[in-house]
Parts: structure tokens; C-alpha cells; sequence
């Protein structure tokens, strides 16, 4: 991308021109319903040649989130799942591509700064490519989803930190949605590495979370040291939450020291804490949870 | 109609131009005129007053004017204003807002022509402000076309001045020239297709009777150009292709037919040196913008600063920067006009992570110092310009090349300060994995070849200002931000640099030690540089952020 980061997306517009009004609603419910069914099928289905020129749209514009070969990334879902959480039918996905989905970090065609917005005709390549990596069998939790539970708010200690609807710590990112949107790879790297997808550079706009859960260090000007996550922060304040989940509010001059570590608060979990076993549970928990 | 516009009336006026929506309405440009308010409320002395060429060429004698997107020629962003200096700085308060209305990225820069600023807003809109209130005076809304595709954005950097006319470059390739003082259309042309990808987004530049002004559209396949437009009548006076056609030197830099969609656009602002009539215009990467495969060769004139006579737009000299480039290194960052003592200097802190200094008289490369984390060139030829690493070039299973594909800098204007003779510059440290994706051509489609990632062992990005010193390459002091900014620089008499970041603070710092001394959170991310100018005899500081213009001042 040349200039900077972001672009638009564009307007579908169609127009007729005729002097009889009736004759002109005709043609317009006539343009319509073409449309709408134009819309509706994919005319790339299964043809490998278009499969092919998606898989090439897919890095330019997708694979930032969703990863190569759509096998899910950071933040995006895998998409050679077959079950998806926001789409079934072709149509669908068409929609989602060209208007993102709302409330989540799934952006419109063309304005999540990678590419510049694509065709009809490049949404519906990218739809055969998807199609054809699919894996046709659905994805099931691995583990014991209600064992999950158990150890997520028990033993494993995990909603000391984190929320899952509505229940649960504040300190660390809320998990209603996680298991809809990564990959079971994922949450386990998080769980066995927390401090790794911290490193990860991502684009401002776009980040894996709002905040990033870097552990910041302070001390005050009275000499108390505060250490907590960063809610938010810029040049000269800092809006931080310490594991009591008392927020603070601090302008950096006026403290002693800051010290900000991409080292996450978040504890290892090696296997001899939470077993490969028991972790494969709370995965399925969070993917009971997050794939509803 | 009422003596003096308000807000209401204003929302009105928008609103009328986007209802039934932009695709119904006629292309014809539109624009809003509020009578009645210079009559009532403006004290300030617009006059007759042209701004002549001999004004542009002599902008240091008007200081409190701001008569071009970098302020003078040279490209200095210098104001030689110093009522705002180190020592009342940390005073510093915010004298006016002006909400533009639009949505997306501000990247403008206003002009100030005695008493009224002039500036640019998001979907080519133009509009003059009174610029002791921010209050409006007029406000033009060229119809964009619903079916542009731009790459970055629906942005706008700025205008340019002459005579009784402002001159606006449109995202559907137009230029239009605008009355000053009721942004009526004086003339309107067409530059090139936008079906096929051609736009402008730059400040255009005018030098004597012409306005100059370069293409954008590097992702799209276009060929390249700089024009020059008779600012009286908008008749082409000159055209330069930055990509050569068939039998014209460069030509043979291009493998078989991909000079006709060889990229280079031109998409920022370039500088003019009145001794040797030469105007130094900067231009982008080729295309498709990170794959080289199609197109073997150096690729010229992509990523390239040209010396172009400024009558005839035959060009001098070029220097290019990066040959060949595959990781959309543009080179259109504004070159800057340097004088040390008897030495002629044109200097730029390039994309690429090196910041060059020329000889403007012959092109000769003086120095080549990096100022950013750089993975891609470890060597240097006989001339002394840094070569690619062969394992630089992206592979269809993608590897991490630093800097990544926005570059340690990008379209953020830079500053010089004569009195520090330090050049500023915003800075990021970011790499990216850089993966081939290969892309058939289809005329006015997205046409980048590759696809980047950001690259999973890499450090966070990080963010600076620099100053860097001509002289030796060597950085004088750097400030580091919390996270990169798109923001550019501002240098002043007062021995100031004012900078913005993307968490929405507008900075002033000092020149030289970098040293924070005041600072205001406007509450938008900055993607424009900051100006200065005056009027009544007091200093105002402004620069866009979020959807509005700001300016500052003492209390």
C-alpha cells in the first residue's frame, strides 16, 4: 500500500431511465430481483481457475487475521471450518465480506488497510477459494466442555483474571467470544506461552485486543509502586488496572519511575499446572462458549 | 439570510449535498458561499491582494503568511515566526476547533493567506476559514464519483495558492481551481481516468504561472506522471511521465510491456529551487507494488527524486533510490532544500530507512545514512547508494524484512530548522514478512502482487521523531513515542518543532534537545503536519487531527 493505511468502501449504485413511471417501477423490480438473485449465487462455484485467483485476493486482503491458508491467526477464526459462527449460505458470506461484522474487528471490504476493496467478482473468488480449503467435517471440542468449566472457574484459576458472560475477573481480556474466533492452537499457545502474542506487532487500527495487557511498573511521587495492565496510555498519561482491579489514573511526570514489559501478568501454565488434558478442557468450555 | 452563518446553517448546507445520496446527484461540483459574514465580521484586510509568484518566492518576507503545503519553497516547514518559543511554550492554549464534517483521515495542511486560512478535508472538500475564529467564510464539496477505489482513503493533503486562486487535486483525477474568496469553480479538468485507478490526493504546487501537480494510483497499475496546468486558464502546459515510453531514456529499465502499467505516482508534494528554475518532484514505487517477477529491470523513474526545468518539465537529473523496489518503498517524501554554506544540498529521509543528501545542481549522491532499523541492504556500490540484498526479495512463503511495507517514514511531511541545521523526521520501527501473491492486471483494480504480515518474532513497532543532522547522518536526538504516528513536523524561529502523535496529542518540543514542553490531547489520531502563521501580530500554531482543524496560541 502506497500512502497510508486505510481505504473505503465503494458504493454499488444501478440506474435506469425511462419516461413511463410504471414502466420504470417494472424495470426497477425487474433490476432488483436480478440483483437480489445475482446476489445469491456464487457464479465461481467450485470452479478451481477462480479458487485459484481467491486464494490470491485471500493473502492480499484476509490473510492478515484469518492467516495463510485461512487456517485462522491472531485474531481472525479459521475459516476451513466448515460451521462458521456468522455465515452459512454463500450469500452470507458475500455480506460479511463486503460489510464486515458489527461488533467484532471483521472490517467492510476494503477498509481494513490491507487491500483497497475488492469486486463482486474478486468477494466471490474468495468465496470458491474458501469453499475449496474447507474441512468438511465440523469442528467438535476436543475436551470435556462441562470439566472445563469446573477448572475455569476452579481449580485452574483462570476467572480469578478472566470474565466469561459476565462472571469472572477483570484484569485480564474477556473470553465469551474466544473460542468463536481463534483456533484451539491459539488459545493453547496463550495458555502455555501468555507473554508470546503480546510481542505480536499489529497494525494500531487493528489490534488482537483494544489494549494490549502489557504489565506496566510504576512508582509515585509518594513512593508507592503500582504494578497492573495497561488500560490505555499515550505520550504523557497512562490509565492502568493493577491485579486488585483498582484503576489508576497517572500522568507519567509526576512519577518516580514508569517501566512498561511486554512480559505478561498472566502466569505460565506448563503442563504439570494444568495438564494437556485438562487444558484441552477448558478449551472445549471456551469453545462451547464462544462458538454459540 | 441572516448577517452571519451558524452551525445549523452549515449542517444544512452539508446535508443537502449528500441527500438522495452521492450517486444521484449530478458530478457538477457544488459549493456553499455564506453571504453576508465577510461583510459583517471580518475586520481583517483581505484585500485585493494577489499572491503573485514573486510572493511564493519571497514567502520569508511574510511570515505570518503560510503560502505553499510546506510552507516556502525549500520544503523546510520552517516559520520563521518566534513569538511562540521556549520559554512561553509550556503556555501554550487552544484559541479555536473547526469541525470539518467528515469522516476518515484529515491529512491536510492549511495555507494562510492574510487573515484567511485555507485547507482540505476529507472527500475533496475545500473550505476558507476566518483564521483568528476558525469560523467559516466559505466551503466547496467536489462531487466525488461513488465508484472511486482509492488506496489509502478518501484524503486530501492540501491546496496550493496564485493569484486569486486556490487549486484542488480531486480523488477522480480532477484539477480545479477555486476562487478565493467564494470557492466558486474557475476552472475544472479532467487529468486522467479514475475508472483505471489515476487520482490525486497531493497539495499541488504552483511555480510562476503553473500548477504542479503528480498522480496517485501505484496500486493500480497506472502510469506515472507529473503535469503542470496554466493556473489562469487549466490548460496542460507540461506533462512528464515518470514511467518512459518506447525510445525515451529508462525506457530499457523495463521488462517487455509492464512500462504501460509501471506505476510511479507522485502522490507528494515536491519542492523548487528559483536559481536553477528546477522543480525536485519525488515519485512512488512501481507496480505491482511487491513483486518483482514481470518486470525485471530497474524500473526507472519509480522511487526517484526528479529535477524537472520548470518551464518545459524536461527533466535535469534523477537520482533513484530504490532500484527495483519489491517491498512498496515510495520515494515521495518531500525533498528538502538545503543550503551549507557554499554547498547546494537537497536532502530526504527516504522510505527505505536512508536519509540521502544530493547535490540539487547535478543529482550526485552526497551521503547515504540510515536513521531506522534496516535489514535490506547491508552494502553499498561505487556511488555510494545502498544495494538490496539478494534474500531481501519476497518470497511466496514470505520472510521479515525490515523496514516493513509502510516504511521507516512515509507521506509525514519533515521539517529543517536553519538556526538548529537539524532535519526532523517521524520515524517507525516496524519489519514485516513480506509474501509474493501473484495478480493478474485488470485496469482499475487492485494490483499489488503480494500480501504482508506482521511478523510474529518481530519487536513491537515503535514510534519517533528524529533529528538528524545533514552534515554527518548522524541522529541528534530522538523522541519516542508510544506507539508510531503518521503525524509530520513542524520547525520554527522559536526554536520549536511542534509533532503530533496517534493517541491525539499535539506536542511542542525543543530543537534542539527534543525535550517534551507542552503538550494538548485533541482526541483524534494526527495524520497531517503542523503550520504556523499570524495575524493582528499574534502567532497561532494549527494542525488537523480526528475531523478538525486546530490552532493554538498564547493566552
Amino acid at each position: 500500500m502506497s500512502e497510508t493505511t486505510t481505504g473505503r468502501t465503494p458504493v454499488r449504485q444501478s440506474s435506469g431511465k425511462t419516461a413511463l413511471p410504471a414502466l420504470r417501477v417494472a424495470l426497477l423490480i425487474l433490476a432488483l430481483v436480478t440483483f437480489l438473485a445475482a446476489d445469491d449465487r456464487n457464479p465461481f462455484a467450485n470452479n478451481p481457475k477462480a479458487a485459484k485467483a481467491g486464494e490470491s485476493e485471500f493473502r492480499i486482503n484476509c490473510a492478515l487475521c484469518h492467516g495463510l491458508g485461512a487456517h485462522g491467526g491472531g485474531r481472525g477464526p479459521d475459516l476451513t471450518r466448515a460451521q462458521k459462527k456468522h455465515v452459512h449460505s454463500d450469500a452470507e458470506m458475500f455480506q460479511v465480506i463486503s460489510n464486515g461484522i458489527p461488533g467484532t474487528v471483521m472490517p467492510a471490504n476494503g477498509t481494513n488497510g490491507q487491500g483497497v476493496g475488492m469486486t463482486d467478482e474478486e468477494i466471490w473468488q474468495i468465496i470458491t477459494y474458501i469453499r475449496s480449503v474447507e474441512v468438511k467435517a465440523p469442528a467438535h471440542a476436543i475436551g470435556n466442555a462441562a470439566h472445563g468449566k469446573e477448572l475455569f472457574y476452579g481449580d485452574a484459576n483462570c476467572s480469578l483474571c478472566h470474565m466469561v458472560e459476565g462472571k469472572g475477573g477483570r484484569v485480564g481480556p474477556e473470553l465469551t467470544g474466544v473460542g468463536g474466533s481463534r483456533t484451539q492452537e491459539a488459545i493453547i499457545d496463550s495458555v502455555r506461552n501468555p507473554s508470546r502474542r503480546l510481542a505480536w506487532g499489529l497494525t494500531e487500527s487493528t489490534k488482537e485486543f483494544p489494549q494490549e495487557y502489557e504489565t506496566i511498573t510504576v512508582i509515585t511521587a509518594e513512593g508507592k509502586q503500582i504494578k497492573g495492565i495497561a488500560l490505555n496510555e499515550d505520550n504523557f498519561s497512562v490509565q492502568m488496572m493493577d491485579s486488585s482491579e483498582n484503576i489508576y489514573l497517572l500522568e507519567k511526570d509526576k512519577l518516580r519511575s514508569f517501566k512498561k514489559s511486554r512480559e505478561s501478568l498472566m502466569p505460565i501454565y506448563k503442563p504439570d499446572v494444568l495438564s494437556d488434558k485438562d487444558l484441552d478442557d477448558v478449551v472445549a468450555y471456551l469453545i462451547s462458549v464462544g462458538a454459540k | 439570510m441572516t448577517g452571519r452563518p451558524n452551525n445549523r446553517a452549515l449542517e444544512r448546507a452539508s446535508e443537502s449535498l449528500y441527500r438522495g445520496g452521492r450517486g444521484d446527484l449530478p458530478r457538477r461540483a457544488r459549493k456553499i458561499f455564506f453571504t453576508g459574514f465577510l461583510a459583517c465580521t471580518l475586520l481583517v484586510s483581505t484585500g485585493d491582494a494577489q499572491v503573485t509568484f514573486e510572493r511564493l518566492l519571497n514567502s520569508s518576507k511574510e511570515p505570518q503568511n503560510w503560502l505553499t503545503y510546506s510552507g516556502d519553497y525549500s520544503g523546510r516547514r520552517f516559520s520563521p515566526l518566534d513569538q511562540i518559543n521556549i520559554t512561553n511554550a509550556r503556555t501554550l492554549t487552544a484559541k479555536w476547533v473547526y469541525q470539518t464534517g467528515a469522516t476518515g483521515k484529515l491529512e491536510t495542511t492549511p495555507l494562510v493567506v492574510d487573515g484567511i486560512l485555507y485547507a482540505t478535508a476529507q472527500d475533496d472538500r475545500a473550505f476558507a476559514l476566518d483564521a483568528r475564529t476558525g469560523r467559516p467564510v466559505w466551503m466547496y464539496q467536489h462531487q466525488v464519483p461513488a465508484d472511486i477505489r482509492p488506496c489509502c482513503g478518501h484524503v486530501n493533503r492540501g491546496l496550493a495558492i496564485l493569484g486569486d486562486k486556490v487549486f484542488l487535486g480531486t480523488l477522480d483525477a480532477h484539477v480545479i481551481a477555486l476562487d478565493t474568496k467564494t470557492g466558486n469553480v474557475v476552472w475544472d479538468v479532467v487529468a486522467a481516468e479514475y475508472q483505471k485507478g489515476y487520482s490525486f490526493t497531493v497539495a499541488p504546487l504552483a511555480v510562476k504561472n503553473l500548477v504542479v501537480i503528480g498522480v496517485s494510483g501505484g496500486e493500480y497499475g497506472v502510469r506515472g506522471f507529473v503535469d503542470a496546468y496554466d493556473a489562469s486558464t487549466g490548460a496542460r502546459k507540461w506533462r512528464f511521465y515518470t514511467v518512459p515510453g518506447p525510445g525515451e531514456p529508462g525506457h530499457e529499465t523495463w521488462e517487455g510491456a509492464s512500462w504501460k502499467i509501471g506505476g510511479a505516482p507522485a502522490w507528494n508534494t515536491g519542492t523548487y529551487d528559483a536559481v536553477t528554475n528546477q522543480i525536485f518532484w519525488p515519485t512512488g514505487n512501481p507496480s505491482p507494488s511487491n513483486r518483482g517477477a514481470g518486470r525485471a529491470g530497474d524500473n526507472l523513474f519509480s522511487n526517484t527524486l526528479l529535477a524537472l526545468n520548470a518551464d518545459t518539465g524536461k527533466m535535469n537529473w534523477y537520482f533513484q533510490f530504490t532500484k527495483h523496489d519489491e517491498h512498496d518503498w515510495d520515494a515521495t517524501q518531500v525533498p528538502v532544500i538545503i543550503d551549507s554554506g557554499n554547498k547546494h544540498l537537497i536532502a530526504q529521509a527516504n522510505r527505505n530507512g536512508f536519509f540521502y543528501v544530493l547535490d540539487r545542481a547535478t543529482g550526485k549522491l552526497i551521503s547515504a545514512n540510515a536513521y531506522g532499523k534496516i535489514t535490506w541492504s547491508d552494502s553499498k556500490d561505487a556511488e555510494g547508494r545502498p544495494v538490496a540484498k539478494k534474500e531481501a526479495s519476497p518470497t511466496l512463503e514470505g520472510h521479515t524484512v525490515c523496514p516493513g511495507a509502510l516504511g521507516t517514514t512515509n507521506f509525514m511531511a519533515p521539517a529543517f530548522s536553519p538556526q538548529t541545521s537539524l532535519f526532523y523526521a517521524t520515524a517507525r520501527d516496524q519489519c514485516d514478512i513480506f509474501s509474493t501473491a501473484p495478480q493478474p492486471y485488470e485496469a482499475g483494480h487492485a494490483y499489488y502482487g503480494s500480501a504482508y504480515f506482521p511478523s510474529e518474532e518481530a519487536e513491537p513497532y515503535r514510534g519517533f521523531l528524529k533529528a538528524i543532522d545533514p552534515a554527518t547522518g548522524g541522529i541528534k536526538w530522538t523522541f519516542e513515542h508510544t506507539s508510531p504516528t503518521w503525524s509530520g513536523v513542524l520547525s520554527t524561529a522559536g526554536g520549536l518543532v511542534f509533532t503530533g502523535d496517534a493517541e491525539g496529542n499535539f506536542i511542542a518540543l525543543d530543537a534542539a534537545s527534543g525535550k517534551s514542553l507542552w503538550h494538548f490531547q485533541m482526541g483524534g489520531a494526527v495524520y497531517a503536519a503542523p503550520m504556523a502563521f499570524a495575524v493582528d501580530g499574534k502567532e497561532y500554531v494549527a494542525i488537523a487531527a480526528g475531523s478538525a482543524v486546530y490552532a493554538f496560541g498564547l493566552p
